[in-house]
Protein backbone atom coordinates (compact mmCIF):
# COMPACT_ATOMS: atom_id res chain seq x y z
CA UNK A 1 0.00 0.00 0.00
CA UNK A 2 1.19 3.35 -0.59
CA UNK A 3 1.99 5.98 2.44
CA UNK A 4 -0.58 8.31 0.44
CA UNK A 5 -2.17 10.63 2.70
CA UNK A 6 -5.81 9.66 4.54
CA UNK A 7 -8.34 10.72 6.92
CA UNK A 8 -8.29 8.84 10.26
CA UNK A 9 -11.79 7.62 9.28
CA UNK A 10 -10.77 6.40 6.30
CA UNK A 11 -7.73 4.46 8.30
CA UNK A 12 -10.25 2.70 10.41
CA UNK A 13 -13.49 1.85 7.92
CA UNK A 14 -10.50 0.46 5.54
CA UNK A 15 -9.95 -2.87 7.28
CA UNK A 16 -13.64 -3.43 8.30
CA UNK A 17 -14.76 -3.92 4.80
CA UNK A 18 -13.45 -2.79 1.73
CA UNK A 19 -9.81 -4.22 2.44
CA UNK A 20 -11.03 -6.64 4.97
CA UNK A 21 -8.32 -8.86 5.78
CA UNK A 22 -10.00 -12.31 4.96
CA UNK A 23 -12.54 -11.47 2.75
CA UNK A 24 -11.10 -9.41 0.45
CA UNK A 25 -7.14 -9.80 1.21
CA UNK A 26 -7.45 -13.52 2.24
CA UNK A 27 -5.07 -13.21 4.41
CA UNK A 28 -5.23 -15.03 7.78
CA UNK A 29 -7.48 -17.73 6.06
CA UNK A 30 -5.38 -20.49 8.40
CA UNK A 31 -6.78 -19.63 11.29
CA UNK A 32 -10.18 -18.33 9.83
CA UNK A 33 -10.98 -21.55 8.24
CA UNK A 34 -9.62 -24.19 11.28
CA UNK A 35 -11.40 -22.51 14.22
CA UNK A 36 -14.53 -21.38 12.85
CA UNK A 37 -16.68 -24.62 13.28
CA UNK A 38 -18.88 -23.00 15.91
CA UNK A 39 -19.45 -19.22 16.77
CA UNK A 40 -18.18 -19.25 19.90
CA UNK A 41 -14.41 -20.48 19.08
CA UNK A 42 -14.13 -18.32 15.88
CA UNK A 43 -15.46 -14.66 18.38
CA UNK A 44 -12.43 -16.05 20.95
CA UNK A 45 -9.96 -16.85 18.25
CA UNK A 46 -11.03 -13.28 16.71
CA UNK A 47 -10.89 -11.26 20.24
CA UNK A 48 -7.43 -13.32 20.92
CA UNK A 49 -6.26 -12.26 17.05
CA UNK A 50 -7.76 -8.56 17.60
CA UNK A 51 -5.43 -8.00 21.17
CA UNK A 52 -2.18 -9.42 19.83
CA UNK A 53 -2.94 -6.71 16.41
CA UNK A 54 -2.96 -3.85 18.63
CA UNK A 55 -1.20 -4.58 21.10
CA UNK A 56 1.94 -4.94 18.40
CA UNK A 57 0.82 -2.24 15.73
CA UNK A 58 0.87 0.22 19.24
CA UNK A 59 4.31 -1.03 20.05
CA UNK A 60 5.92 -1.32 16.48
CA UNK A 61 4.32 2.47 15.85
CA UNK A 62 6.07 3.58 19.04
CA UNK A 63 9.23 2.00 18.50
CA UNK A 64 9.93 2.58 14.88
CA UNK A 65 12.32 5.24 15.04
CA UNK A 66 15.05 2.41 17.13
CA UNK A 67 13.79 -0.56 15.33
CA UNK A 68 16.83 -0.96 12.58
CA UNK A 69 15.63 -1.70 8.79
CA UNK A 70 17.69 -4.55 8.26
CA UNK A 71 16.13 -6.57 11.15
CA UNK A 72 12.46 -5.14 10.99
CA UNK A 73 10.86 -7.79 9.91
CA UNK A 74 12.30 -10.55 12.62
CA UNK A 75 12.09 -7.48 15.48
CA UNK A 76 8.61 -7.34 14.37
CA UNK A 77 7.96 -11.01 14.53
CA UNK A 78 9.48 -11.45 18.31
CA UNK A 79 6.77 -8.47 19.28
CA UNK A 80 4.01 -10.22 17.84
CA UNK A 81 5.25 -13.64 19.37
CA UNK A 82 5.33 -12.18 22.93
CA UNK A 83 1.57 -10.62 22.44
CA UNK A 84 0.83 -14.07 21.38
CA UNK A 85 2.09 -15.30 24.76
CA UNK A 86 1.00 -13.17 26.75
CA UNK A 87 -2.96 -14.04 24.94
CA UNK A 88 -1.91 -17.67 25.44
CA UNK A 89 -1.27 -17.61 28.94
CA UNK A 90 -3.97 -14.94 29.56
CA UNK A 91 -6.99 -17.41 27.82
CA UNK A 92 -5.11 -20.72 29.57
CA UNK A 93 -5.65 -19.32 32.99
CA UNK A 94 -9.29 -17.37 32.02
CA UNK A 95 -11.44 -19.46 29.70
CA UNK A 96 -9.44 -23.37 29.93
CA UNK A 97 -12.55 -24.31 27.97
CA UNK A 98 -12.02 -22.64 24.51
CA UNK A 99 -8.42 -22.62 25.24
CA UNK A 100 -8.22 -26.06 25.22
CA UNK A 101 -10.79 -25.90 21.64
CA UNK A 102 -8.74 -23.52 20.07
CA UNK A 103 -5.80 -25.79 20.97
CA UNK A 104 -2.68 -25.09 19.09
CA UNK A 105 -4.03 -22.22 16.89
CA UNK A 106 -3.56 -19.30 19.52
CA UNK A 107 0.02 -20.00 19.78
CA UNK A 108 -0.61 -19.28 15.72
CA UNK A 109 -1.63 -16.31 15.73
CA UNK A 110 2.08 -15.38 15.43
CA UNK A 111 2.37 -16.52 12.08
CA UNK A 112 -1.05 -14.91 11.22
CA UNK A 113 0.10 -12.96 8.24
CA UNK A 114 -2.51 -10.22 8.23
CA UNK A 115 -0.73 -9.33 12.06
CA UNK A 116 2.74 -8.84 10.42
CA UNK A 117 1.59 -7.44 6.89
CA UNK A 118 -0.02 -4.41 9.00
CA UNK A 119 3.38 -4.01 10.56
CA UNK A 120 5.08 -3.66 7.42
CA UNK A 121 2.44 -1.84 5.53
CA UNK A 122 1.39 0.71 8.32
CA UNK A 123 2.16 0.63 11.81
CA UNK A 124 6.34 1.56 11.13
CA UNK A 125 5.47 3.90 9.11
CA UNK A 126 2.63 6.15 10.93
CA UNK A 127 1.97 7.73 14.13
CA UNK A 128 0.96 5.70 17.21
CA UNK A 129 -2.76 6.58 17.11
CA UNK A 130 -3.45 6.19 13.59
CA UNK A 131 -1.79 2.86 13.63
CA UNK A 132 -4.23 2.49 16.77
CA UNK A 133 -7.39 3.04 14.56
CA UNK A 134 -5.83 1.41 11.41
CA UNK A 135 -4.78 -2.18 13.93
CA UNK A 136 -9.02 -1.35 15.94
CA UNK A 137 -10.14 -1.58 11.85
CA UNK A 138 -8.69 -4.93 10.65
CA UNK A 139 -9.12 -6.75 13.65
CA UNK A 140 -12.64 -5.62 13.78
CA UNK A 141 -12.63 -6.57 10.63
CA UNK A 142 -11.05 -9.84 10.83
CA UNK A 143 -13.70 -11.10 14.28
CA UNK A 144 -16.54 -9.85 11.32
CA UNK A 145 -15.07 -12.75 8.74
CA UNK A 146 -14.44 -15.17 11.41
CA UNK A 147 -18.04 -14.96 12.95
CA UNK A 148 -19.78 -14.89 9.78
CA UNK A 149 -17.71 -18.07 8.32
CA UNK A 150 -18.70 -19.66 12.27
CA UNK A 151 -22.18 -18.96 11.96
CA UNK A 152 -22.86 -20.08 8.65
CA UNK A 153 -20.95 -23.43 9.83
CA UNK A 154 -22.31 -23.91 12.98
CA UNK A 155 -26.15 -23.22 11.86
CA UNK A 156 -25.81 -25.51 8.80
CA UNK A 157 -23.38 -27.93 10.31
CA UNK A 158 -25.12 -28.58 13.90
CA UNK A 159 -28.14 -26.49 13.94
CA UNK A 160 -27.21 -23.83 16.61
CA UNK A 161 -25.96 -20.38 17.12
CA UNK A 162 -24.09 -19.79 19.82
CA UNK A 163 -24.94 -23.43 21.26
CA UNK A 164 -28.64 -22.16 21.38
CA UNK A 165 -30.67 -25.02 18.88
CA UNK A 166 -33.00 -22.99 16.09
CA UNK A 167 -34.24 -25.68 14.50
CA UNK A 168 -36.62 -28.09 15.42
CA UNK A 169 -35.50 -31.64 16.90
CA UNK A 170 -36.72 -32.38 12.86
CA UNK A 171 -33.22 -30.84 11.17
CA UNK A 172 -30.57 -33.03 10.55
CA UNK A 173 -27.03 -31.48 10.31
CA UNK A 174 -25.27 -30.95 7.58
CA UNK A 175 -22.28 -32.77 9.19
CA UNK A 176 -20.01 -31.57 6.67
CA UNK A 177 -20.37 -28.31 7.67
CA UNK A 178 -18.35 -28.20 11.11
CA UNK A 179 -15.95 -30.96 9.55
CA UNK A 180 -12.87 -29.76 7.45
CA UNK A 181 -14.72 -29.40 3.70
CA UNK A 182 -17.38 -27.35 5.74
CA UNK A 183 -14.55 -24.31 6.01
CA UNK A 184 -13.66 -24.57 2.05
CA UNK A 185 -17.13 -24.73 0.97
CA UNK A 186 -18.13 -21.82 3.03
CA UNK A 187 -15.38 -19.85 2.45
CA UNK A 188 -15.92 -20.61 -1.65
CA UNK A 189 -19.03 -19.82 -1.31
CA UNK A 190 -18.74 -16.72 0.65
CA UNK A 191 -15.67 -15.29 -2.28
CA UNK A 192 -18.20 -16.36 -4.94
CA UNK A 193 -20.52 -14.23 -3.51
CA UNK A 194 -18.56 -11.11 -3.01
CA UNK A 195 -17.52 -11.75 -6.80
CA UNK A 196 -20.82 -11.55 -8.17
CA UNK A 197 -21.77 -9.07 -5.95
CA UNK A 198 -19.13 -7.01 -7.20
CA UNK A 199 -19.48 -7.91 -11.00
CA UNK A 200 -22.97 -6.99 -10.89
CA UNK A 201 -22.64 -3.48 -9.41
CA UNK A 202 -19.78 -2.64 -12.34
CA UNK A 203 -21.69 -2.23 -15.99
CA UNK A 204 -21.46 -4.87 -17.94
CA UNK A 205 -19.73 -3.39 -20.79
CA UNK A 206 -17.12 -6.45 -21.75
CA UNK A 207 -17.59 -9.38 -19.94
CA UNK A 208 -14.50 -11.58 -20.51
CA UNK A 209 -15.12 -14.33 -22.76
CA UNK A 210 -18.18 -13.57 -24.01
CA UNK A 211 -18.47 -13.02 -27.51
CA UNK A 212 -22.43 -11.65 -28.45
CA UNK A 213 -23.08 -8.56 -27.10
CA UNK A 214 -25.11 -8.37 -24.06
CA UNK A 215 -27.28 -6.51 -22.96
CA UNK A 216 -27.63 -5.61 -18.95
CA UNK A 217 -30.45 -7.70 -17.92
CA UNK A 218 -29.19 -10.39 -20.11
CA UNK A 219 -26.17 -9.92 -17.85
CA UNK A 220 -27.65 -9.68 -14.90
CA UNK A 221 -29.88 -12.60 -16.09
CA UNK A 222 -26.66 -14.84 -17.05
CA UNK A 223 -24.31 -14.12 -13.87
CA UNK A 224 -26.62 -15.89 -10.93
CA UNK A 225 -27.39 -18.83 -13.12
CA UNK A 226 -23.74 -19.15 -13.05
CA UNK A 227 -22.99 -19.39 -9.42
CA UNK A 228 -26.18 -20.41 -8.10
CA UNK A 229 -24.47 -21.58 -4.61
CA UNK A 230 -23.08 -18.30 -4.40
CA UNK A 231 -27.05 -17.42 -2.18
CA UNK A 232 -24.73 -17.72 0.99
CA UNK A 233 -22.79 -14.53 0.69
CA UNK A 234 -25.42 -12.17 0.25
CA UNK A 235 -25.83 -11.42 4.08
CA UNK B 1 8.86 -48.80 14.49
CA UNK B 2 4.75 -49.55 13.30
CA UNK B 3 4.72 -46.71 15.67
CA UNK B 4 6.55 -44.26 13.66
CA UNK B 5 5.21 -45.53 10.54
CA UNK B 6 1.76 -44.55 12.03
CA UNK B 7 3.22 -41.45 12.75
CA UNK B 8 4.28 -40.81 9.39
CA UNK B 9 0.67 -41.97 7.98
CA UNK B 10 -1.44 -40.25 9.95
CA UNK B 11 0.65 -36.70 9.53
CA UNK B 12 0.67 -37.05 6.09
CA UNK B 13 -2.91 -38.62 4.73
CA UNK B 14 -5.35 -38.97 7.95
CA UNK B 15 -4.61 -35.43 9.67
CA UNK B 16 -2.85 -34.22 6.22
CA UNK B 17 -1.44 -30.76 7.62
CA UNK B 18 -3.42 -28.47 4.68
CA UNK B 19 -6.58 -30.44 3.73
CA UNK B 20 -7.45 -31.24 6.81
CA UNK B 21 -6.02 -29.48 9.67
CA UNK B 22 -5.67 -26.20 7.59
CA UNK B 23 -2.34 -25.60 7.94
CA UNK B 24 -0.10 -23.79 5.56
CA UNK B 25 -3.02 -22.62 3.55
CA UNK B 26 -0.76 -19.79 2.12
CA UNK B 27 1.66 -21.47 -0.29
CA UNK B 28 -1.53 -24.29 -1.15
CA UNK B 29 -3.35 -21.54 -2.46
CA UNK B 30 -0.34 -18.85 -4.04
CA UNK B 31 1.97 -21.47 -5.42
CA UNK B 32 -0.34 -23.99 -6.59
CA UNK B 33 -0.96 -22.76 -10.28
CA UNK B 34 2.09 -24.99 -11.53
CA UNK B 35 2.68 -28.48 -10.69
CA UNK B 36 6.70 -28.00 -11.58
CA UNK B 37 6.67 -25.12 -8.93
CA UNK B 38 4.39 -26.72 -6.38
CA UNK B 39 6.53 -29.84 -6.23
CA UNK B 40 9.78 -27.74 -5.92
CA UNK B 41 8.09 -25.41 -3.08
CA UNK B 42 7.23 -28.98 -1.27
CA UNK B 43 10.36 -29.79 -1.43
CA UNK B 44 11.63 -26.59 0.08
CA UNK B 45 8.74 -27.33 3.02
CA UNK B 46 9.94 -31.07 3.47
CA UNK B 47 13.54 -29.42 4.23
CA UNK B 48 12.76 -26.29 6.53
CA UNK B 49 10.09 -29.16 8.48
CA UNK B 50 12.66 -32.04 9.34
CA UNK B 51 15.20 -29.33 10.26
CA UNK B 52 12.40 -27.66 12.54
CA UNK B 53 11.51 -30.75 13.84
CA UNK B 54 15.29 -31.70 14.52
CA UNK B 55 16.03 -28.31 16.25
CA UNK B 56 12.88 -28.10 18.40
CA UNK B 57 13.31 -31.65 19.53
CA UNK B 58 17.30 -30.06 20.87
CA UNK B 59 15.51 -27.02 21.98
CA UNK B 60 12.85 -29.07 24.39
CA UNK B 61 15.11 -31.31 25.30
CA UNK B 62 17.88 -28.93 26.71
CA UNK B 63 16.55 -25.35 26.54
CA UNK B 64 13.03 -24.70 26.97
CA UNK B 65 13.00 -27.38 30.22
CA UNK B 66 13.95 -24.12 32.14
CA UNK B 67 12.35 -21.56 30.64
CA UNK B 68 8.84 -23.05 28.91
CA UNK B 69 7.65 -19.68 28.38
CA UNK B 70 9.61 -18.71 25.80
CA UNK B 71 9.27 -22.04 23.83
CA UNK B 72 7.25 -19.80 21.39
CA UNK B 73 9.60 -17.09 21.16
CA UNK B 74 12.31 -19.43 20.29
CA UNK B 75 10.55 -21.46 18.39
CA UNK B 76 10.12 -18.58 15.36
CA UNK B 77 13.70 -17.28 15.88
CA UNK B 78 15.22 -20.54 14.82
CA UNK B 79 12.56 -20.90 11.88
CA UNK B 80 13.56 -17.66 10.63
CA UNK B 81 17.03 -18.21 10.01
CA UNK B 82 16.63 -21.38 9.00
CA UNK B 83 14.53 -20.08 6.22
CA UNK B 84 16.77 -17.68 6.09
CA UNK B 85 19.56 -19.95 5.40
CA UNK B 86 17.32 -21.53 3.31
CA UNK B 87 16.84 -18.82 0.81
CA UNK B 88 20.19 -18.20 0.49
CA UNK B 89 21.09 -21.41 -0.70
CA UNK B 90 18.47 -21.43 -3.12
CA UNK B 91 19.40 -18.01 -4.72
CA UNK B 92 22.86 -19.40 -5.12
CA UNK B 93 21.75 -23.01 -6.41
CA UNK B 94 19.02 -22.20 -8.38
CA UNK B 95 17.94 -18.73 -9.28
CA UNK B 96 15.10 -19.84 -11.54
CA UNK B 97 13.58 -21.56 -8.73
CA UNK B 98 13.92 -18.59 -7.10
CA UNK B 99 12.42 -16.11 -8.71
CA UNK B 100 9.24 -18.28 -9.25
CA UNK B 101 8.74 -19.00 -5.73
CA UNK B 102 8.69 -15.55 -5.35
CA UNK B 103 7.70 -13.74 -1.90
CA UNK B 104 6.57 -16.99 -1.44
CA UNK B 105 9.86 -18.45 -0.09
CA UNK B 106 10.41 -15.91 2.89
CA UNK B 107 6.87 -16.59 4.26
CA UNK B 108 7.88 -20.09 4.81
CA UNK B 109 8.93 -17.91 8.03
CA UNK B 110 4.96 -16.92 8.57
CA UNK B 111 3.59 -20.47 7.27
CA UNK B 112 1.79 -22.42 9.60
CA UNK B 113 2.94 -25.41 9.28
CA UNK B 114 6.23 -25.15 10.03
CA UNK B 115 5.71 -23.62 13.89
CA UNK B 116 2.41 -25.62 13.82
CA UNK B 117 4.96 -28.90 13.18
CA UNK B 118 6.83 -27.60 16.21
CA UNK B 119 4.23 -26.89 18.32
CA UNK B 120 2.43 -30.14 18.24
CA UNK B 121 5.29 -32.21 18.21
CA UNK B 122 6.12 -30.52 21.78
CA UNK B 123 2.21 -31.09 22.91
CA UNK B 124 2.26 -34.83 21.88
CA UNK B 125 6.33 -34.93 23.93
CA UNK B 126 7.72 -36.70 20.61
CA UNK B 127 11.08 -38.06 20.83
CA UNK B 128 13.78 -36.83 18.33
CA UNK B 129 12.89 -40.22 15.87
CA UNK B 130 9.14 -39.67 16.44
CA UNK B 131 9.52 -36.32 15.32
CA UNK B 132 11.64 -36.90 12.44
CA UNK B 133 8.92 -39.18 10.87
CA UNK B 134 5.97 -36.50 12.13
CA UNK B 135 8.00 -34.23 9.88
CA UNK B 136 8.36 -36.14 7.16
CA UNK B 137 4.64 -36.86 6.55
CA UNK B 138 3.96 -33.77 7.28
CA UNK B 139 6.30 -32.65 4.25
CA UNK B 140 5.08 -35.60 2.20
CA UNK B 141 1.41 -34.32 2.81
CA UNK B 142 1.72 -30.59 1.95
CA UNK B 143 3.52 -31.85 -1.20
CA UNK B 144 0.79 -34.22 -1.81
CA UNK B 145 -1.64 -31.51 -1.62
CA UNK B 146 -0.04 -28.83 -3.66
CA UNK B 147 0.46 -31.00 -6.36
CA UNK B 148 -2.91 -32.55 -6.43
CA UNK B 149 -3.86 -29.14 -6.25
CA UNK B 150 -1.86 -28.09 -9.08
CA UNK B 151 -2.90 -30.79 -11.20
CA UNK B 152 -6.51 -29.82 -11.47
CA UNK B 153 -5.67 -25.92 -11.67
CA UNK B 154 -3.56 -26.63 -14.75
CA UNK B 155 -6.64 -28.56 -15.74
CA UNK B 156 -9.07 -25.62 -15.05
CA UNK B 157 -6.86 -23.25 -17.19
CA UNK B 158 -8.82 -25.17 -20.02
CA UNK B 159 -11.91 -25.01 -18.95
CA UNK B 160 -14.66 -22.43 -18.75
CA UNK B 161 -15.04 -21.20 -15.49
CA UNK B 162 -17.87 -18.79 -14.62
CA UNK B 163 -16.54 -15.05 -14.65
CA UNK B 164 -17.21 -14.63 -10.68
CA UNK B 165 -14.96 -17.82 -9.85
CA UNK B 166 -12.54 -16.74 -11.43
CA UNK B 167 -10.53 -15.66 -8.54
CA UNK B 168 -9.81 -17.42 -5.50
CA UNK B 169 -13.65 -18.51 -5.45
CA UNK B 170 -13.06 -21.61 -7.61
CA UNK B 171 -9.94 -23.07 -6.01
CA UNK B 172 -11.19 -23.27 -2.40
CA UNK B 173 -14.30 -24.70 -3.80
CA UNK B 174 -11.46 -27.54 -5.58
CA UNK B 175 -9.91 -27.45 -2.19
CA UNK B 176 -12.96 -28.37 0.06
CA UNK B 177 -13.44 -31.06 -2.27
CA UNK B 178 -9.92 -32.60 -2.18
CA UNK B 179 -10.58 -31.97 1.44
CA UNK B 180 -13.43 -34.07 1.64
CA UNK B 181 -11.89 -36.67 -0.55
CA UNK B 182 -9.16 -36.80 2.15
CA UNK B 183 -11.71 -37.41 5.27
CA UNK B 184 -11.68 -40.62 3.58
CA UNK B 185 -8.73 -41.75 5.37
CA UNK B 186 -9.89 -41.30 9.03
CA UNK B 187 -10.98 -44.70 9.27
CA UNK B 188 -7.12 -45.59 7.95
CA UNK B 189 -5.81 -45.47 11.44
CA UNK B 190 -8.15 -46.28 14.88
CA UNK B 191 -5.44 -44.54 17.10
Amino acid sequence: MSPRVTSPSEDFVRGIWRENPVLVQLLGLCPALAVTNSVANALAMGLATFFVLMGSSLLVSSAKRIIPGEVRISAYILIIATFVTIADMTLAAVVPEIHKALGAFIALIVVNCMILGRQEAFASKRPVGRAALDAAGTGIGFIIALTMIGAIREVLGNGTFLGVPLFGPDFAPWIVMILPPGGFFTMGVLLLGFAWWEERGEEPVKPRGWRVPVTRQASEAAIPAGSAGATGGER
Amino acid sequence: MTNLAAIFLSAMLVNNFTLVLFLGLCPFLGVSAKVGTALRMGAANVFVLTVTSLTASFLNAYVLVHAPYLRLISFIVVIASLVQIVEMAVKKLSPTLFRELGIFLPLITTNCAILGLAIFQTNRSYGVWEGLAFALGAGAGLTLALVLMASIRERIELSDVPSVARNMGIVLILAGSLSLAFMGFAGLLTS
